[in-house]
């Protein structure tokens, strides 16, 4: 199964953000997306996950027009990760995540035994089944962000798109939900996101997808598509290459 | 730390209990407890009293459908402002966010003008609370935003204003010996003049309301969440918050128009009951509507006892709430930065 843009004008009914954008996922892989603020990399993945209608183009998820899928199905097929944010109610970690099941039940269900299963499960994966009892809002950033990520483990997608996972996270926590991205796609989801940091692409990623003012530069595997010459067209800034000589890992440092 | 649900309901529970007990017996003419558990059980079980005929009266007929009001007002505000809380993500919000209150008193003072009588002067606030939410929702939609929530209070607070000059437009025409008093009377809120008869058309529409969002308390969990996220996990944002509007807000206009104007309640319980239960709309809302009810009970019990006349409930809701608001702004700055 993929998930795919064809063609897509994408943007605001006051504006529009980017034109002509082809985009694919297939399960399995994780796409990074790239590209200065502003570039339109938010829009584009909120019109991947269908919260934005394409102005033209589609969308399409299996070969089907997401467009025609039920918001309700789409919840089954795609999960998005949202970057961290003070919630306003202090629900407990376990009731997050169960939110996570609203589109296995139906309006008036209440969670089933299974659903608390799946979100236990979920929660035991990422390590933070001890923080089921307290509330979202005394944890930390590192711990929300692991949250959201089991509570979009608990709608059983088949992808999941993620909003600048790693933005507001300490250095350990980064590399913890670097290793989270690529587990997912070692367990067959299709993993899409989106960072400032082209180091986290190269150490996470598949295949990078370079977006500036709603063009995009260039896609590809992240070894050939994260060079020097591109990042510095990309962001319109000098950029420096370093490289480890005992490994060969590469990684860039801005200015 | 999550806060266990039995025994919060528990505390809520016994609030009401003991209002209602309160309620009863506290007054001009004092009731024993073993009188009112006589005529309540007498009448249960179709026996005849030992009490006085008089205690019965009082019991039945003079405080029994006011405390019926009292508890079903209160509950009813209490649960809407919970829901609007929640659809807001705002825990500032009140049930007349939307104009409810505002639309209902234009109804009011409206029917009071034209001489309506009860029924109609009830009937015009009602209607008016309805039309009122129903206006700010659909200029609110045609607003194109990206962020709905937000045009829909603002929208709500400048379709309060303008019925608000309504109000003082139609106070500054009425008679003022006969009309006006009867005006200002309403708008600060009053269940003295409660009779059996009002009681229906309160209990209807509050107990339909109060059932919907009931049905809907754990997808109330999910709207509290931002519009994006929520239909990322698969809830239909747009007729979901179609229906919970709808829902409070006839909870709302039925008891504004019964009561009048009490401020304050939807505000102040919901706080209370998320002390008590936490934040999970499925135990806040049962624990918001007995704690309402047992809140404005007492409210009501000092209004008629405090002082040789009646101290309209708008105002003792507003001492009580405002050192409450502002002890609530204060520890905000910790909780909900």
């Amino acid at each position: 199964m993929s998930l795919s843009g064809r063609d897509l004008t994408i943007g605001y009914s006051d504006r529009v953000v980017g034109r002509s954008l082809d985009v694919a996922l297939e399960q399995g892989e994780v796409l990074a997306l790239l590209g200065p603020n502003g570039g339109g990399k938010t829009t584009l993945l909120k019109t991947l996950l269908g919260i934005l209608s394409p102005q033209a183009g589609e969308v399409a998820i299996g070969g089907r027009s997401l467009a025609s899928i039920s918001i309700r199905e789409r919840a089954r097929l795609i999960a998005y990760v949202p970057q961290v944010h003070n919630p306003t109610f202090a629900f407990t970690v376990e009731s997050v995540v169960l939110m996570g099941r609203t589109a296995h039940g139906n309006l008036f269900s209440r969670p089933s035994a299974h659903d608390r299963t799946v979100a236990a499960r979920t929660l035991e994966q990422f390590g933070i089944a001890h923080l089921a009892s307290r509330p979202y809002t005394m944890i930390s950033g590192g711990e929300r962000q692991l949250v959201l990520l089991a509570r979009a483990l608990a709608q059983e997608p088949q992808f999941v798109v993620l909003d600048e996972p790693t933005a507001s996270l300490d250095f350990g926590n980064q590399g913890k939900v670097m290793r989270e991205i690529r587990a997912l796609a070692k367990a067959g989801h299709g993993v899409l996101f989106t960072t400032h940091d082209p180091n986290h692409a190269l150490r996470a990623a598949d295949r990078a997808y370079l977006l500036r003012a709603g063009e995009r530069v260039a896609e590809g595997a992240v070894g050939s598509v994260l060079t020097r010459e591109q990042l510095e067209e990309l962001y319109r800034a000098p950029v420096e290459k370093l490289t480890d000589s005992a490994s060969g890992h590469a990684a860039f440092l801005p200015g | 730390m999550t806060r266990p649900f039995l025994p919060g309901l528990g505390v809520a529970l016994g609030v009401l209990v003991l209002g209602l007990i309160v309620a009863f017996t506290v007054g001009r003419y004092p009731v024993t407890l073993a009188e009112l558990v006589d005529v309540i059980w007498s009448r249960a079980t179709g026996g005849q009293p030992t009490a006085p005929a008089a205690v019965e009266n009082v019991v039945l007929l003079v405080r029994g459908p006011r405390v019926v009001a009292a508890v079903l007002v209160g509950a009813a505000l209490a649960v809407a402002g919970t829901a609007f809380q929640g659809l807001f993500r705002n825990p500032l919000v009140s049930p007349d966010i939307l104009g409810a209150s505002s639309g209902a008193a234009l109804g009011a003072v409206l029917g009071i003008f034209f001489s309506l009588g009860v029924v109609g002067i009830e009937g015009l606030a009602f209607l008016g609370g309805l039309v009122a939410v129903a206006a700010v929702y659909v200029i609110g939609s045609f607003l194109q935003s990206r962020d709905p929530i937000l045009v829909l209070v603002l929208t709500g607070v400048v379709i309060g204003a303008l019925l608000g000059a309504g109000v003082g437009l139609v106070k500054y025409l009425a008679d003022p010996y006969n009309q006006l008093p009867a005006m200002t009377f309403w708008l600060l809120g009053s269940l003295a003049a409660i009779t059996v008869a009002d009681l229906l058309p309160l209990l209807g529409p509050v107990a339909l309301g109060t059932a919907v969002l009931l049905a809907l308390r754990w997808r109330i969990n999910v709207m509290s969440l931002p519009d994006d996220e929520a239909r990322a996990l698969g809830l239909a944002t747009g007729p979901l918050r179609i229906a919970i509007v709808a829902a409070a807000t006839l909870v709302t206009s039925a008891s504004v128009a019964t009561s009048g104007i009490i401020g304050w309640v939807g505000l102040v319980v919901p706080h209370l009951a998320r002390a008590l239960v936490g934040p999970d709309f499925p135990k806040l809302i049962p624990t918001a509507a007995l704690l309402g009810g047992g809140y404005l009970l007492f409210i009501d019990t000092i209004a008629r006892t405090a002082a040789p006349v009646e101290i309209p409930l708008g105002i003792l809701t507003a001492v009580i709430g405002t050192p409450f608001f502002i002890w609530l702004l204060a520890g905000m700055q910790k909780n909900w930065s």
